[in-house]
């Protein structure tokens, strides 16, 4: 885990980490592509992950974004982000769009033919290059048979994370078809193959959640995939408002993890680049971006998914996305790892939250789905901010004078709110603003940082 | 004025409409928010239980131009809906520049105004004028009229 890799020589292409042959697979039988073994490999050999959120509906868009992404100066996976009207399962939508020439906001993976996607990722899909479909359907089951049939294994998704920020199905019907969703991936990717899910449960709306329950939703959606069957998991932790916490965050996924995932289970933790209102400038985003790979670093998350400087503007192009996946690929490797092994077995104040809700959860019964409805019905699970009719919806949160995510009212949630100097202040829409664009302005008006690299 | 404020069909972003719902109660009118991925049937079931003065839809995913083509189009082909007052406004596309071919579709279809470049200091001139006028013309309310 020490130790410090040395840079590449600047603007050396093709600095790709290729592993040997994945390990589970039988002597002499062609390497089985994996999502968790290429990480767990990169991990292995001191490279962080890098991974861009991208998405376009034509195919050879598509396809030349991928192929920009495995030839980046960067040990990189793939992405298929999946545009909206096939997240909430309006595929006639989707495909009236292509037709009307429209543009979408992602691939549309369950209207595109399977041939067609299996086509596109031709020779660009293998042991060293993985790819990943990230959609956001509490109704995922068309984009596991279409991922599945395009011979892809490793996705996203969740049973609460797939659906509190993702519109209007219930819970009980989320968590109902994540159980069976689970099921048919590890059905339709069967053995030795291995189906990858990753929790988006460390992001939830994107801002001004505090780590603590971000943590525990992310551990308790990776118990919930276990219960159902899958066997590589990635837990996720969205960068915040405070370094030293987010440091923390990660930390303690990482410790919950080995405390409370089943021993046989492939896992690691993936750090998401900011998730809520960005940097408006190129300057502001860059270092926002740059930010969130050395905590990655720091912190010992194996991938990283990266913000590009379109971020707050419109969809961002291959080639910003490159870009962003090159920035962070080059900070990580000069970016020292902390040599603290204890650090990990701290019991931080994001730890000791973060255990409180999952033991609060897992109190109410052994079936993690069934626990996690009760526990948003009750309250002990609350997402401030968020408008989903199964979320209690009486939590607050705030950042402090020092920068961390705090809690200003818990409702019914199993942590103590933090006294608020002078109160707690009404909502109001300029306060609201604020709040969510408070990152963004801190980076946007901070001096030009010198070049790195 | 009651105003129903609504994400569209496609998109799940909700920190639009929270924002929004503080800015028109500040304003002083009664807000229902119905909230994200709202497909046409529920906004058109919805209109005809609240009756309201004013439809606000928001949308920032990238759909909005056709999402709210269709949503206004439901609106506009609903019994007692022909009039009710409709705008929308948020990121409309995905290239980050407004269209005007098809901001103009939008106001074809019967959107009152759209506020694609996501101005609300036009949203509120745009409502204080309405209010006005309702309240020059001692209008019932359009919704039910
Ligand atoms: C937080 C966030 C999320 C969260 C949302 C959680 C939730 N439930 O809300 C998560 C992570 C889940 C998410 C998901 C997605 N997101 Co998002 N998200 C953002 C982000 C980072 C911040 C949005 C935010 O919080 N804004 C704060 C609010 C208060 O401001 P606002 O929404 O911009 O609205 C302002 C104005 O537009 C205006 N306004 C809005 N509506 C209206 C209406 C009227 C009438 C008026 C006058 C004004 C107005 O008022 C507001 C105040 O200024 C933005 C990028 C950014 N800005 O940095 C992307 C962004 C909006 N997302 C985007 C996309 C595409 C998606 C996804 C489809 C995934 C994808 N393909 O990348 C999914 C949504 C799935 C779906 N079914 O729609 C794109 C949209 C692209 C475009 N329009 O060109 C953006 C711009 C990111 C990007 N560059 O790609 N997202």
């Amino acid at each position: 885990m020490t130790g410090t890799v040395l840079a590449p020589a600047a603007g050396r292409p093709a600095a790709r980490f290729r592993p040997a042959a994945a390990p589970g697979t039988g002597a002499g039988a062609a390497p089985v592509p994996s999502f968790g073994a290429f990480v767990a490999a990169a991990a292995a050999s001191g490279r962080l992950v890098v991974q861009p959120r991208m998405g376009f509906c034509d195919p050879a868009l598509m396809r030349t974004g991928l192929e920009r992404t495995k030839a980046a100066a960067a040990t990189t996976v793939g992405t298929l982000t999946i545009d909206s009207y096939t997240r909430v399962g309006d595929e006639a939508a989707a495909r009236a769009s292509l037709a009307e020439g429209v543009p979408l906001n992602g691939y549309p993976i369950a209207t595109h033919p399977a041939a067609r996607t299996r086509r596109l990722l031709d020779g660009l899909l293998d042991d060293t290059f993985p790819v990943q479909v990230r959609h956001g359907s509490s109704r995922p089951e068309s984009i596991i048979r279409s991922l599945a049939a395009a011979g892809l294994d490793a996705t996203e998704g969740g049973p609460v994370s797939y659906c509190l920020p993702y519109g209007r199905t219930p819970l009980r019907e989320s968590v109902d078809n994540w159980a069976r969703g689970c099921e048919l991936l590890a059905a339709l990717v069967p053995a030795p193959r291995v189906p990858h899910l990753e929790s988006f449960g460390g992001c939830m709306l994107g801002q001004l959640c505090p780590p603590g329950l971000l943590v525990a939703i992310s551990l308790l959606e990776g118990l919930f995939f276990a219960q159902h069957g899958i066997r590589s998991v990635s837990l996720s932790y969205a960068q915040q408002t405070d370094p030293a916490q987010d440091e923390e965050a990660v930390r303690a996924l990482r410790r919950l993890a080995a405390e409370f995932l089943p021993p046989e289970v492939d896992r690691h933790v993936v750090l998401y680049t900011y998730m809520g209102v960005y940097p408006r400038t190129e300057h502001g985003a860059a270092s926002l971006l740059e930010a969130s790979a050395r905590l990655a670093v720091r912190a010992g998350a194996h991938r990283l998914i990266v913000k590009t400087a379109a971020e707050a503007h419109r969809i961002p192009t291959v080639d910003e996305n490159v870009r962003a996946l090159e920035t962070a690929a080059s900070i990580a490797v000069l970016t020292e790892r902390h040599g603290m092994p204890d650090a990990d077995t701290a019991d931080s104040e994001v730890y000791a939250e973060a255990r409180a809700f999952v033991e609060a959860v897992l109190d109410l019964g052994a079936d993690v789905g069934r626990a996690l409805r009760t526990a948003f019905a009750r309250g002990y699970l609350d997402v401030p901010f968020c408008l989903h009719p199964d979320n209690a919806g009486r939590s607050r949160s705030f950042v402090d004078r020092g920068g961390r995510l705090r809690w200003s009212d818990a409702g019914a949630m199993p942590v103590a709110p933090s006294l608020v100097a002078g109160g707690r202040a009404a909502l109001t829409s300029d306060g609201l603003l604020a709040a969510v664009h408070g990152l963004a302005a801190r980076y946007d008006t901070a001096a030009e940082p010198a070049l790195t690299g | 004025m009651k105003i129903l404020l609504t994400g569209t069909a496609s998109d799940s972003h909700t920190w639009n409409l929270v924002y929004l719902q503080l800015f028109l109660e500040e304003l002083e009118h009664r807000v229902v928010n119905l909230g994200p991925c709202v497909p046409d049937d529920l906004l058109a079931a919805a209109c005809r239980r609240h009756g309201p003065g004013l439809v606000v839809i928001s949308s920032v995913n990238g759909h909005g131009y056709r999402d709210g083509l269709s949503a206004v189009r439901r609106l506009r082909g609903e019994p007692g809906l022909g009039a009710v007052p409709v705008v929308i406004g948020g990121k409309l596309g995905v290239a980050g520049a407004q269209d005007p071919e098809r901001a103009a579709l939008l106001r074809a279809a019967g959107c009152d105004a759209v506020f694609d470049d996501g101005d609300v200091t036009a949203l509120r001139d745009f409502v204080t004028a309405l209010e006005a006028l309702d309240v020059f013309d001692a209008l019932p309310d359009r919704a039910t009229a």
